[in-house]
């Protein structure tokens, strides 16, 4: 599906739907309530089939905290970019997409570890790479370490 | 006399109990920690426990320029360090627009297959000697050493290499290089007869693997199993193909698909690669054109602002780049999306209800890289 059709498609599933100009993908926020349903819809239409989440990362932006989905069909070729927010640095929750795409489970374990995000419904939401006890999420921009980060 | 009262003991095989394999176990190949449930020898389920050699590359990212950030991208997956290396430079290069010389794309498409050869020699190696087979280890090792060699030549090192820079290359190729990759190819086509005689066409090899941790298509799709790996599965996903860069589109070669999705289909897959890289390389070697070895780069490289995605296949499969950058000469953000770290996402499910000792077997055939999972 051509970039135009690829679009309309995404607006007729999330008419709140903000997309970004001059990007390598087509890329776009959506709300973070409407964030499971789209995934699922994305996933399952046959015309927009997207199985592959070929990359899950979180971003602290210091204005707000963002997760990105880098999406791909296998079958059809396409791909685009999904963005949520959230403004909330105390609690920040999505729901979980690790139910859609298996390979979530992990990046979002990840993004849990790294930059304290939390995501609702997910099976098994520890921290990945730091000890249970760590304090802190390294990955904010707010993050202090005055051990192991040596300020030049 | 006082009746005694037995409590019924569980025997070993109804029981569950864990055991933990790491963080050192020989057939993890190097520090990751499996917590297994067993009942009797049949895996229940495992835990993978990473972290052990997490290095906050993401977060030094934030410090560095781009070409300190080549030397760190040796350091995840060591055994694709030119492919790795490769990614951090095409996405310079494809952010300031820049044409790298095609001397540069040669040498860099020659060196990014060698790179691909050593990689599957060592996990033919080590994956021979998980199963018994500690000839594969030395048989391995032995041949890899000559690519080793040529490297070495060349880059000054054996194993981080750091060759790549945005724009081009460190400094030219040996004068001997051409010559001594003509004489590693011959050696090895006759070598790699030894390979497919002891592993491939053994009787007790392809028992222990045929079968052993299927995995499907749309199951290597949704864990993201990519690679070898999830081309073993029937999953076409090579980025060579798909998303070419250097001179993948130039050059003849097929994307190698099995579809039994087993144990042995990974294994096939990796082999017949080694023969796929041999046929780019020969394809090249001889064709080098003259010129820079580099294009003419700023001392201070600025990525424009905004947000950048390089893909590339590394020897175990789709090695992303994701980089939001403010206009500073570091990134704001680098998220590495590696291979090895979903690849092992899918080994609980693809183990469960299969013998320990398959565990292993299915670990080796995942050729799992432990520093490029916790990076």
């Amino acid at each position: 599906m051509d970039l135009e059709k690829l679009k309309e498609r995404v607006l007729t599933l999330v008419p709140e739907a903000e997309f970004e100009e001059n990007k390598q993908f087509l890329t776009f926020f959506l709300p973070a309530g409407k964030l499971h349903a789209t995934a699922l819809r994305l996933k399952e239409d046959t015309d927009t089939a997207f199985d592959y989440l070929f990359c899950q990362s979180g971003t602290d932006m210091v204005k707000y905290l963002m997760v990105v989905y880098h999406l791909e069909s296998t079958s059809l070729g396409h791909s685009l970019v999904m963005k949520v927010k959230t403004e909330d640095r105390e609690t920040p929750a999505f729901d979980t997409v690790c139910d859609i795409w298996r390979t979530a489970e992990f990046h979002e374990r990840e993004i849990y570890d790294l930059l304290g995000i939390r995501f609702t419904n997910h099976p098994d939401l520890r921290r990945i790479f730091l000890d249970e006890n760590w304090a802190g999420h390294p990955l904010r921009k707010d993050y202090q370490d005055e051990v192991n980060i040596v300020e030049f | 006399m006082k009746e005694v009262i037995h409590t019924p003991v569980p025997s070993v095989e109804e029981e569950e109990y864990h055991i933990n394999m790491g963080p050192q176990h020989p057939s993890t190949h190097g520090v990751l920690r499996l917590v297994v449930s067993l009942q009797g020898e049949i895996v229940k389920n495992l835990k993978p426990h990473c972290g052990y050699i997490h290095r906050g590359m993401e977060k030094m990212c934030e410090k560095d320029t781009y070409p300190q950030i080549i030397h760190l991208t040796d350091r995840m997956d060591y055994l694709s360090a030119h492919i790795n290396n490769h990614a951090v430079c095409l996405l310079v290069e494809n952010a300031l627009q820049i044409e790298v010389p095609e001397r540069v794309k040669y040498i860099r498409t020659i060196m990014d297959e060698l790179c691909r050869i050593q990689s599957h020699q060592l996990w033919w190696a080590s994956f021979g000697m998980d199963l018994g087979g500690l000839t594969c280890f030395f048989y391995g090792l032995r041949d890899r050493e000559k690519i080793l060699d040529i490297w070495e030549e060349t880059t000054g090192a054996r194993f981080l290499q750091s060759y790549y820079t945005p724009g081009g290359l460190m400094w030219d190729i040996h004068p001997d290089f051409q010559k001594n990759v003509k004489a590693f190819i011959k050696y090895f086509r006759k070598k790699i007869r030894d390979y497919e005689k002891i592993l491939s066409g053994n009787v007790i090899f392809t028992e222990r693997s045929r079968n052993i941790g299927l995995m499907t298509k749309e199951e290597a799709i949704s864990y993201g199993v990519t690679g070898p790996s999830g081309r073993g599965s029937g999953w076409s996903c090579d980025i060579r193909k798909h998303h070419p860069y250097a001179l993948y589109d130039k050059v003849e070669f097929k994307e190698i698909l099995y579809h039994e999705g087993d144990t042995l289909a990974r294994y096939m897959v990796r082999m017949d690669e080694m023969y796929e890289s041999m046929h780019i390389i020969e394809q090249l070697i001889d064709n080098i054109p003259e010129g820079d070895f580099s294009a003419k780069m700023k001392a201070v490289i600025k990525l424009p602002a905004g947000e950048y995605y390089q893909r590339v296949e590394s020897a175990r499969g789709d090695l992303g780049i994701y980089c939001i950058s403010d206009g500073n000469k570091t990134p704001y953000r680098m998220k590495f999306r590696t291979p090895s770290f979903s690849n092992l996402s899918v080994l609980d499910h693809i183990s469960r209800d299969l013998k320990i000792a398959d565990l292993v077997a299915i670990g080796g055939s995942l050729d799992l890289v432990i520093p490029d999972i916790d990076r």
